[in-house]
């Protein structure tokens, strides 16, 4: 039976810790999105759990007025797992960072995402290690000086989209760090979705990587440089609005409504639910525009839906209801 | 139709020891447990072992294939697997080659003799057929065709292929020994019914090929004697054969009903482990959640992520296992959360040697994580009494919030023995530390007088949020502090806490002398041998200056330790490794002198290499 629950505000949800980050730190941004978020969730405060792992962005836990655990690096989702199959009934949050999620978590990140147990993982994406004070990260590009690359990073990146659709991620969102407005949104649609939910913020680290999106995410640039995707509607963007994507062959174009006969009707309408990745892995991996909204949010049976029918099968079908019925049962023999 | 003749005179023997070896598709685990079963059933007391290659297909008859299967029977109380053996059950020639040398001189080796083919003597290496030239003339060999005594025997049974008809010469080998040992084939037969049912004539073939069996060993003139091994004087009650993984699986069933929580078990599969998970995975008829994770370190991670949600959380595991789980438990033990870790030893270091026995994690249970860490580690000893340490290790666990390291091993794992069954009504209450009523000035670091446990409020619990992590915290609010003195307070807080567990758990008994020349000391999984040893010779050889203790609580060891010390001259310490626990009593006994017996070859202490060694120090 459901009980009523009481209306916070964002207050409610603020613990008395004084916060750490850094002055300008867009962690600040992500916070009050989420204090702001709760109370639109329709969850009991006593109900809602955050991990983390280690790193800036895991010192969040200690900021929110909730159960709460600052983990070990990488780990989180591995804790978190546990957490919501002891209490099914909890809104567990992760929070991560490109290094814990990706690098030394990397493993327990693949794999929460494809078992699908209701979680809501939040990335923060900055490029860089930020509490080691300035290393390459996993999403770090290749040619960027940091302190332990400093004629370049050699290494790679990883699009974090890209490796979590990969691993069969079914909701799937990226938000820039400086849009309170629609990351609030994201994450009660996060909290809504039943599934693991992954939400890359684009994270600026004013100290060790500061800019790292400003040519995408600056307030100048945005609406030309991003495509804020909405389940049902067609992918249009730019200031004038007169920009969109359509596939020409096996990739997607940008085109402009007006040029070359095309109009609003031949833009591509975002299906976030499709089961088929096909096309949200490519727009996780578009350069431009950025991708950014709800890229993917398929909707699949959960981990715990399916542990629970196959507890209450099992249920049914045993005798066993008390271990006693269990210990003595079978090849027993009596001694007199 | 055979007929059965009047059996000859019965030797009346007080213990028995058997091994069923062949290749690793002949069926000796099977062969064996049905035996030792049997004589459980008629009331002997018993200890098995089984043995079988870590390849899973080994090549058919090779020397690394063997399989075996052993088993100590008797109407006296029975505490190892034993170590030589009065009958050899050999189906091939490697089975005798790699065996032989455990055979008593002058006892009994049946062997399949359609098995000794070229091409198997080949593959065992052997030079000359064994059973040709004079290499066996110390025993007493009987020469059996089993194989084609066994396709005579299934003459006319329908719907048999060639490979199941030579697959169940195992049951002719049985059937012999049932005969020798003057044990009925009925509660076989009954096995059969129920594991074949829904093939007839698979149950008609196995039980044609046991009775088959048996009728030809009481037929044969080769076999003057049969034996018979009287029931044992045991308590009385209900029994079941059980082996030490399942017993440790059940323990924590058991706690789990007792304190009323739901039990998870995060795991990753590792030898000799993996059997603890394959039990708990059965029982979502009691509501467990047994979780496979992506690593050990997932599997110890989701067991503290339900812990802090209120299950009784644990998680299992072998020596590299307990390596990559480190840093996570240091996590339980700082956030201060109950955990029970459970490690079943096997032959280290590194990958080491999988499928043996050894006792060498006791250091990296105690040691083996960064910053002041103490945990409370205790050891199961006997394949039944798996079960009360998993149980008290989970009772230790909630009461004093703390993670507990629970230590068998592969050979208390995988051997089984009887239990008497013990209904959940009799164990001792568990009390959590859990926490529903919010009370003003409430933190999440208040603690129990006494035990200095915290307290254990779980998400879902309105009032009580809270934040915990793997920072330093503030004594009393829990929040993260850096406060120099702060921080030296609450490790030395954390290490009392463990301490003081001292005055929970029992005291130390010494067996057989309590004052003496000679204290005999182990720990863990070697209990067994060791008390049989000195059993010997407290009881046959006249040897009552030697007294042996035994340990089931490692951090903290029991108040009485040094009391116990005193009482003798000398102080030997037994152990499967190199030295771990004498090096732990060195450090919290000073003034004594800990002699030593180590042995480190993936196997158990035998009871000739104990009895001698012991006299000679007392020499």
């Amino acid at each position: 039976m459901e009980t009523a629950v009481k209306k916070y505000t964002f207050k409610d949800f603020a613990s008395d810790q004084e916060v750490r980050w850094c002055p300008g730190c867009d962690d600040y941004v992500i916070l009050r999105s989420m204090q702001k978020a709760l109370p639109e969730m329709g969850v009991k405060k006593e109900d809602v759990v955050f991990i983390s792992g280690i790193g800036c962005s895991s010192r969040f836990p200690y900021y929110m007025d909730t159960y709460g655990m600052h983990g070990i690096h990488g780990r989180a989702p591995g804790i978190a797992s546990g957490v919501k199959l002891a209490n099914p009934n909890l809104s567990v949050w992760v929070v991560t960072g490109d290094g814990d999620a990706m690098a030394i978590g990397g493993n327990h990140f693949i794999h929460v995402l494809r078992r699908n147990i209701d979680l809501n993982i939040i990335l923060f994406n900055n490029e860089i290690y930020g509490l080691t004070k300035g290393q390459f990260s996993p999403t770090s590009l290749v040619g960027q000086k940091t302190k332990s690359s400093p004629y370049g990073n050699t290494q790679p990146p990883f699009q974090p989209g890209e490796l979590a659709i990969g691993a069969q991620a079914r909701f799937f969102a990226r938000i820039g760090g400086n849009n309170p407005k629609d990351m609030t949104q994201i994450f009660i649609e996060a909290e809504k979705f039943k599934g693991t939910s992954l939400i890359e913020v684009l994270q600026n680290c004013v100290i060790f990587n500061d800019g790292c999106f400003t040519n995408v995410t600056d307030k100048a640039v945005k609406e030309d440089k991003q495509i804020y995707l909405e389940h049902g509607k067609p992918m249009i963007f730019g200031k004038n609005r007169d920009k969109g994507l359509v596939l020409n062959g096996l990739k997607l174009e940008v085109v402009t409504i007006g040029e070359n006969g095309i109009t609003q009707e031949d833009l591509l309408v975002h299906n976030a639910k499709e089961k088929d990745p096909t096309l949200h892995q490519m727009l996780v991996r578009l350069e431009y525009p950025l991708a950014t909204g709800i890229i993917r949010s398929f909707n699949d049976v959960t981990l715990e839906e399916q542990e629970d029918a196959l507890t209450a099968q099992v249920k049914a079908n045993s005798n066993f209801k008390k271990t006693d019925d269990l210990f003595f049962s079978g090849e027993t023999y009596k001694v007199k | 139709m055979i007929t059965t003749k009047t059996k000859p005179q019965l030797e009346v023997l007080e213990a028995v020891i058997i091994r069923f070896v062949g290749d690793s598709g002949d069926g000796m685990q099977l062969t064996g447990t049905q035996f030792s079963d049997t004589s459980a059933m008629f009331g002997n007391d018993i200890a098995t072992f089984p043995n079988y290659p870590s390849e899973i297909r080994a090549p058919q008859g090779s020397l690394y294939g063997v399989s075996g299967f052993q088993v100590h029977i008797g109407s006296v109380e029975i505490s190892t697997p034993g170590d030589e053996v009065d009958l050899l059950v050999a189906m091939n020639p490697a089975g005798l080659k790699t065996n032989l040398h455990a055979v008593k001189p002058g006892h009994t080796i049946i062997v399949d003799t359609d098995a000794f083919t070229k091409k198997n003597l080949e593959k065992a290496q052997y030079e000359t057929n064994p059973l040709e030239d004079d290499s066996l003339e110390n025993y007493r060999v009987i020469q059996v065709s089993m194989t084609s005594l066994t396709k005579e025997s299934l003459k006319g049974v329908e719907g048999l292929d060639n490979k199941s008809i030579t697959r169940s010469k195992n049951m002719f080998a049985l059937g012999m020994v049932y005969w020798m040992y003057d044990r009925s084939t009925e509660h076989t037969e009954e096995f059969f019914n129920k594991k074949f049912k829904s093939k007839p004539s698979v149950i008609e073939a196995n039980t044609r090929v046991l009775k088959a069996g048996y009728n030809y060993a009481n037929t044969l003139e080769l076999i003057p004697t049969a034996y018979t091994i009287s029931p044992a004087k045991m308590d009385p009650g209900t029994y079941r054969i059980i082996m030490g993984n399942t017993a440790t699986a059940w323990g924590f069933l058991a706690a789990a009903e007792k304190s009323g929580l739901e039990l998870f078990l995060g795991s990753y599969p590792i030898t000799p482990a993996t059997d603890i998970l394959h039990e708990l995975v059965k029982h979502k008829h009691f509501g467990v959640k047994a979780f496979q994770a992506e690593d050990e370190i997932a599997g110890i991670a989701s067991a503290i992520g339900a812990s802090f949600a209120g299950d009784l959380a644990i998680t299992t595991t072998s020596g590299p296992g307990l390596a990559l789980k480190g840093e996570a438990l240091g996590l339980a033990m700082m956030i201060e959360l109950p955990l029970v870790v459970v490690n079943v030893q096997r032959g280290g270091p590194s990958t080491g040697l999988p499928t043996k026995t050894e006792q060498s994690d006791l250091l990296q249970a105690l040691y083996g994580r960064n910053g002041e860490s103490p945990v409370i580690v205790v050891a199961a000893s006997t394949p039944a009494n798996c079960f009360n340490y998993a149980y008290n290790a989970a009772k230790l666990a909630l009461e004093h919030m703390t993670p507990v390291i629970l230590l068998t091993d592969g050979y208390i794992a995988n051997g089984s023995a009887p239990w008497k069954v013990q209904s959940v009504n009799d164990m001792p209450e568990i009390k959590s530390n859990l926490v529903n009523e919010v009370t003003e000035n409430w933190h999440p670091y208040n603690r129990n007088e006494d035990s200095l446990a915290r307290n254990w409020a779980v998400p879902g619990t309105p009032g009580f949020e809270h934040r915990v992590g793997g920072l330093e915290k503030d004594k009393i609010t829990g929040n993260v502090s850096y406060v120099p003195e702060n921080h030296e307070y609450m490790t030395k807080i954390r290490a009392e806490k463990v301490k003081r567990v001292q005055n929970y758990i029992p005291n130390l008994e010494t067996e057989f002398a309590e004052t003496g020349d000679l204290l005999v000391i182990g720990w863990g999984g070697t209990y067994g041998s060791l008390h049989s040893a000195v059993k010997h010779l407290y009881e046959e050889e006249g040897y009552t200056n030697i007294g042996f203790a035994h340990f089931n609580y490692i951090n903290p060891l029991p108040k009485n330790t040094e009391e116990i010390l005193t009482k003798f001259k000398k102080i030997v310490v037994c152990e499967l490794n190199n030295g771990q626990f004498s090096k732990v009593l060195k450090i919290n006994f000073n003034g004594f002198e800990f002699l030593q017996h180590n042995k480190v070859q993936g196997l158990p202490f035998g009871n000739t290499e104990l009895t001698e060694k012991f006299k000679q120090l007392v020499k």
